[in-house]
């Protein structure tokens, strides 16, 4: 049981009125479990808007010609549903899930900085705000990518500062997650939970955690000197002055790559969850599963140049950086091979959470190749900037990672709302999602390779068809997350009751809480064997 | 309502986390609007800093009355102590990028500028530019560079001091002295503030400014958040202090004071960096 | 087997049968260098060995999922670890990264070989057009989209090379190792031609080199492949690879031509001259920014209908040009604005800025015209 036997907790409770109803229990909240559920909508809600985003690019994309949106235009869609995707969807989709789950898994009381918990999640308003009302400005939203390549970032207008300063607000509210999220595994775990105990998503999240304090401070420092090159007169990325282009790409993708895990460690660790509980046989590896995602995080920070493979580095840095992009694949085959090694003689069943995981696993593992083509540098002087690595990122992040989170939502929703989700608009909602997505993304592999460049509002001929297939697919794949949210809003209101262990195969602290979980849980800590 | 478990305070609702969203939305829309010309960005950005001020204080002050009534046991104290680590490590990855920048302007960007080993080609842009440090590129002038030998190496001996001193400031916390911590502590901030002072000079008489090219940029970046970070530990010290005299610590519950000396020897070890690879080398 | 991986695999084998290219084109473009030949191949390698993998791997997965279902009553085992299996799946991929490393880094070495080139070009990216700077041969020339606004917008024909045609190919004699020199006047662009296998950033302030040597003749078409700003699809690249007979008569060709130009500078033009010379120029160069109508496109590209500075005065009292006037802002540019210096040639310059002033709605009074003498006597 409890460690410590305490002497003074007569004096806490000085305002003990209960907690706030209505609007103030969210602004105020220090639950974790309503700062989950803060998280997840607004994830939800970026996701959309993004998406929406991504719908006029794929119209103006439809045919060649230009007829729906100016250049300019299309540059701030494309720019901004990147960031919004990134920093808004699926980052804080992931953090939302660390909120509920992380202390049912650990049998905590809550996060250990509640108020700071809520800090976080209060911090992606006003950064959403400056991101989306960048499109007011004169000028327009920030128009040079996600990744804000200076001197093209050095040369636009308002709007880059809006966004700028919305990623540095989204860095504290991650740095200051990431420490909550590492205290409260470090520190509030049952007594008994051993670290080599702990359910699988907890420690990729520890992992992912230590990768976000490592590398959002990085991000931080490349937009500021972004910022002193824009306004104050700095010649970092400046030749002229002794600077160099080059510099921010460096510092960006120091950033850049760790961050691509940041979206795809939770991921996997949804998926040794979900796994494990409908193949009804524990997780295959549970060992070499910690390593090879420790492997992950640590490689992540020397692979960073394989996205600027084309800048021209001296030779010696492109051999090293492609050798240690491709070891890359070595710690994730483990991955991959350790779920297989679960479903291998298991006795499984094939709900919704199950048909998205199985799903994740074939999908990103493409994914996963294509980033290996693209690793290859000769390859890649192909490749890059080209829509071949459009294919790539979404099959990571689509079907790797957002995929993953709305696996994570049907297996868990039980669990938060109390209710059964829909089973058969759920296998709907996965069927036409995955189609959908393989109907989109696909062609863009034989696009990219033909040469089709990225980020353009226009194309030859020759890529008509399968663009034009591409924005089919996108807008069945659109249409379908409709179905999504449709799915979640009737589950929360109403559906048949949830048992407390939901899954027959599931394990774990959270599945001994009843459904919807309570307010508050493991308010004296279970023990755990 | 404030409600604990057995062993968790764990704190009731709060308008805090609120309010730090505010405040940073206005500092960052103010300053956006500054930095673009737009007279209402003035206003915004002070109303922004003050109510930062406003809920640092509080927060801070809410933080302290719990912990002065005794909320908090071993494990909270272990919480704080994680937190504050973590924190301090995302703050050695900030000056880690710049650290950076200024490693690959001097062994990658200027040599390649001044095509040092005759391979980039770059003698067709820039001609006549050899690579020295420290250099405003190519096309800029640099007029002067800073000395490690004077003020800085005075600047370094003060802030070692200073260490020192807020040690012998804790070996008095953890004896119950009170004048010896009182006095060290003192000491710490009266040292952080001659830094600050002579830091202020040698900024004042520098001959090259911000503009100055890549050297101009490195130096004045990272001495400036530096400087900023010193600013920050001074004014924490100074709230020890009067935490001290207000008897808020005593021998095993001071967790407070440490995470300021975590801090505080956290920027030290950052200034010996600078002072080594700005400075001198 | 699953439907993903058959679409998959027949794919592949409309690829490898080489069909696809003649429809659309389905894969890495027909290589015409060395180094895209053994990219191609490098490719080729990699997505067997890929596909070879995926199909074992998910070749179990699938097989698992069929076999092993509680519907079909399989209970489940319980093991859950198995050290000689797991050492092996780690070493197996290890050794199959090798292999694909070996041959990938003898292409990395080759296409870093930059020395002993038959020729040099420097290659300069602007927004958003390419600057064509032959070294040795002293011929200097800018390179344009070609396509037309009409076609763009829906109003006319797409032409067979639609958004990959310019004005002003790059021509290169075929067989001889020519070596690239990259660099950017204002930002990054990237200069790539997927038949050579070439693809390497221009960098303002710095210069990258890559080269080639294309086998055969032919044109050869791509695009920057950077971000670059709001005309960033907007600005291919086109080699022409020639035997060496055409080769030297193309550079004579070019060579008459800008003699031709700079003869032009030294007579007396009449308005009507400049400004239907201006047209050609403005639009080829100037309508990007500023748009065809004048109009701009405010705030981030000026108007030049109604401008303070297309209708002011431009000579100052010493006869030189005043700093802001129109010579000064075509002649220095000024943040965004291109300077036009180095690109134009004198001619061209006077009738830009006449045109500028006498039409696009303006007619300005003092300083009307501007003759290519006096912007030869101002340069
Ligand atoms: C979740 C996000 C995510 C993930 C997980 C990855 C994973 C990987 N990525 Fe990806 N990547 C992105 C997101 C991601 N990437 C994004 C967003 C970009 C574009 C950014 C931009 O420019 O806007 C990008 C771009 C990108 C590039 C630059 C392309 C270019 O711009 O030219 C490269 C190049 O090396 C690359 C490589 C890889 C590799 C090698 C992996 C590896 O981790 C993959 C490893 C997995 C496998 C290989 C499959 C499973 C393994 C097995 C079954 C074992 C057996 C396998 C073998 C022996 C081969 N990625
Ligand atoms: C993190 C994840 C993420 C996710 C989930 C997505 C999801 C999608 N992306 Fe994403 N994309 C990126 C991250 C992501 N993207 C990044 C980082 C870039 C690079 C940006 C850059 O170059 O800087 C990019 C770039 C990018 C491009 C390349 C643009 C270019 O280079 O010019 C394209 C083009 O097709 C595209 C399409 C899509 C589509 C169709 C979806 C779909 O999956 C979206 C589906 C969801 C919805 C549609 C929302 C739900 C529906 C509604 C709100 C109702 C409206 C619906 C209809 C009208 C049908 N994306
Ligand atoms: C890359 C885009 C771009 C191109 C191409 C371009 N300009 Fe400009 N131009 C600008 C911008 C931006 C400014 C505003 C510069 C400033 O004041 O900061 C400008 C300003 C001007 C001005 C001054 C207008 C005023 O009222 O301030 C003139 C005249 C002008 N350009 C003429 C031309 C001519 C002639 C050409 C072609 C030969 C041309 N420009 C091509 C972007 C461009
Ligand atoms: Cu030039 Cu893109
Ligand atoms: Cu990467």
């Amino acid at each position: 049981m409890s460690t410590t036997t305490t002497s003074h907790h007569d004096a806490h409770g000085h305002d003990d009125h209960g907690h706030p109803t209505g609007l103030m229990r969210w602004v105020k909240s220090t639950n974790h479990k309503d700062i989950g559920t803060m998280y997840l909508w607004f994830s939800f809600t970026m996701f959309l808007f993004a998406g929406a985003l991504a719908m006029l690019i794929r119209l103006e994309l439809f045919q060649p010609g230009l007829q729906f949106v100016r250049p300019e235009v299309f540059n701030q869609l494309t720019t901004l549903h990147g960031l919004i995707m990134i920093f808004g969807a699926i980052m804080p989709a992931f953090v939302g899930f660390a909120n509920w789950q992380v202390p049912l898994m650990i049998g905590a009381p809550d996060m250990a900085f509640p108020r700071l918990n809520n800090m976080s999640f209060w911090l992606l308003i006003p950064a959403a705000i400056l991101l989306l009302a960048s499109f007011f400005v004169p000028g327009g939203a920030a128009a040079g990518g996600w990744t804000m390549y200076p001197p093209l970032s050095v040369q636009g207008g308002m709007s880059i500062d809006m966004s700028i300063f919305a990623l540095h607000i989204l860095g504290v509210s991650s740095i200051v997650g990431s420490i909550n999220i590492i205290t409260t595994i470090f520190n509030m775990r049952a007594p008994g939970m051993t670290l080599m105990k702990m359910p699988m998503f907890v420690w990729t999240w520890l992992i992912t955690a230590y990768l976000l304090i490592a590398a959002m401070p990085v991000l931080a420092g490349a937009l500021t000197m972004l910022i002193t090159d824009r306004h104050f007169g700095t010649h970092f990325f400046n030749a002229a002055g002794g600077g160099d282009p080059v510099l921010f790409q460096h510092v960006f993708w120091f950033f850049g790559h760790p961050e691509v895990y940041i979206m795809i460690l939770p991921a996997f660790g949804i998926l040794s969850t979900i796994i494990p509980t409908f193949a009804r046989k524990p997780l295959f590896g549970y060992a070499s599963m910690v390593y090879a995602t420790a492997a992950i995080a640590v490689l992540s920070f020397v692979v960073w140049a394989h996205h600027m493979f084309t800048t021209g580095m001296p030779v010696a840095g492109q051999l090293f950086f492609m050798y240690s992009t491709m070891l890359i694949s070595v710690p994730t085959g483990v991955k991959v091979f350790n779920w297989l090694a679960t479903m291998w003689k298991g006795s499984m069943t094939f709900e919704t959470p199950m048909l998205f995981a199985v799903a994740v696993v074939f999908l990103f593992t493409i994914g996963g190749f294509s980033g290996l083509v693209c690793a290859i540098l000769p390859v890649d002087i192909q490749l890059q900037d080209t829509y071949y690595v459009v294919a790539h990122f979404h099959y990571v992040l689509f079907s790797g990672a957002a995929m993953s989170i709305m696996g994570g939502v049907y297996y868990w929703i039980p669990k938060w709302t109390g209710h059964m989700y829909d089973e058969t608009l759920g296998k709907w909602h996965f069927w036409l999602t995955t189609i959908a997505f393989n109907v989109t993304f696909f062609p863009m592999h034989f696009t990219g390779l033909a040469g089709m460049p990225r980020r353009i509002p226009d194309y030859s001929q020759q890529f008509a068809e399968f663009n034009m297939i591409s924005s089919l697919g996108a807008f069945a794949l659109g249409l379908s997350q409709l179905l999504f949210l449709y799915v979640v809003i009737k589950c929360i209101r109403g559906g048949a009751k949830a048992t407390n262990q939901v899954w027959e195969g599931a394990h774990g602290l959270e599945w001994t809480v009843p459904s919807p979980a309570p307010f508050h849980t493991f308010e004296t800590p279970p023990l755990v064997k | 309502m404030s409600q604990t478990t057995k062993n968790y305070y764990l704190p009731g609702p709060s308008f805090w986390p609120l309010i730090a969203s505010i405040s940073l939305f206005l500092l960052a829309g103010g300053f956006t609007m500054v930095l673009n010309k737009i007279a209402m960005g003035k206003p915004l950005m002070i109303a922004g800093g003050l109510s930062l001020a406003y809920l640092l204080f509080g927060w801070f002050k809410e933080v302290i009355g719990e912990s002065v009534s005794k909320y908090y046991n071993k494990q909270v104290d272990k919480s704080f102590r994680w937190g504050m680590g973590w924190f301090i490590f995302s703050e050695v990855m900030f000056f880690f990028g710049f650290f950076g920048a200024l490693f690959y302007a001097r062994n990658v960007s200027l040599p390649w500028l001044a095509d040092t080993h005759g391979l980039t080609g770059a003698h067709m842009v820039w001609q006549n530019f050899t690579a020295a440090w420290p250099s405003a590129g190519p096309k800029l002038v640099l007029e002067g560079s800073m000395k490690p030998w004077g003020l800085p190496a005075i600047n370094t001996l003060l802030l070692l001091t200073s260490g020192v001193t807020l040690t012998w400031a804790h070996w008095g916390l953890m004896k119950n002295k009170r004048n010896q911590i009182i006095i060290g502590l003192a000491l710490t901030i009266a040292l952080g503030a001659a830094f600050l002072y002579l830091q202020y000079t040698e900024y004042s008489e520098a001959a090259f400014t911000i503009k100055s090219g890549i050297y101009g940029a490195t130096f004045y970046m990272l001495t400036g958040f530096h400087g900023l970070h010193v600013t920050m530990g001074t004014i924490m010290l100074t709230i020890i202090l009067f935490r001290v005299l207000k008897g808020h610590f005593d021998s095993h519950d001071h967790f407070g004071f440490e995470a300021v000396a975590w801090y505080w020897h956290f920027v030290d070890v950052v200034w010996l960096f600078l002072f080594i690879f700005v400075y001198w080398l | 087997m699953n439907k993903k991986a058959i679409f998959f695999i027949s794919m592949m084998l409309l690829m490898a049968t080489g069909n696809a290219q003649a429809a659309y084109e389905l894969n890495l473009h027909a290589p015409v260098t060395e180094i895209a030949r053994q990219i191609y191949d490098l490719h080729m390698l990699i997505v067997y060995v890929c596909l070879g993998i995926l199909v074992i791997v998910f070749g179990v997965m699938f097989y698992s999922i069929y076999a092993h279902r509680k519907s079909v009553g399989h209970q489940a085992a319980q093991f859950h670890e198995h050290h000689v299996l797991e050492i092996i799946w780690t070493i197996i991929p290890a050794v199959i990264l090798i292999a694909m490393a070996v041959p990938a880094t003898k292409t990395i070495l080759a296409m870093k070989d930059t020395t002993a080139a038959d020729m040099t070009v420097k290659v300069i990216g602007h927004q958003w057009k390419w600057e064509y700077d032959y070294v040795d041969q002293n011929v200097h020339f800018i390179s344009n989209l070609s396509t037309t606004q009409d076609q763009i917008d829906g109003k006319s024909e797409k032409g067979e090379n639609y958004l990959l045609e310019v004005d002003n190919p790059m021509v290169v004699p075929v067989g001889k190792k020519i070596r690239v020199l990259l660099t950017a006047e204002d930002v990054i662009h990237s200069w790539s031609v997927p038949s050579f296998g070439v693809k390497q950033d221009a960098i303002p302030g710095f210069i990258k080199e890559t080269w080639f040597r294309a086998d055969k003749e032919g044109t050869y078409r791509g695009q920057c492949s950077e971000l670059c700003g709001k005309a960033h699809g907007f600005m291919p690249i086109v080699v022409e690879a020639v035997s060496d007979e055409k080769y030297a008569a193309w550079i004579e060709a070019k060579n008459a031509e800008a003699a031709k130009g700079d003869a032009g500078a030294d007579k007396e033009w009449t308005k009507e001259d400049l400004v239907a010379n201006g047209k050609t120029v403005y639009e080829k160069n100037c309508a990007v920014c500023h748009q065809a109508n004048g109009a701009g496109l405010p705030p981030a590209f000026p108007a030049m209908t109604g401008s303070k500075i297309a209708l002011g005065a431009i000579w100052g009292a010493d006869g030189k040009y005043a700093k802001d006037s129109h010579v000064d802002r075509l002649l220095n540019g000024k943040g965004v604005m291109p300077a036009w210096k180095a690109q134009l040639n004198d001619v061209e310059i006077a009738s830009v800025i006449t045109y500028e002033r006498q039409a696009l709605g303006n007619a300005a009074t003092v300083d009307p015209i501007v003759q290519p003498a006096q912007i030869k006597a101002a340069r």
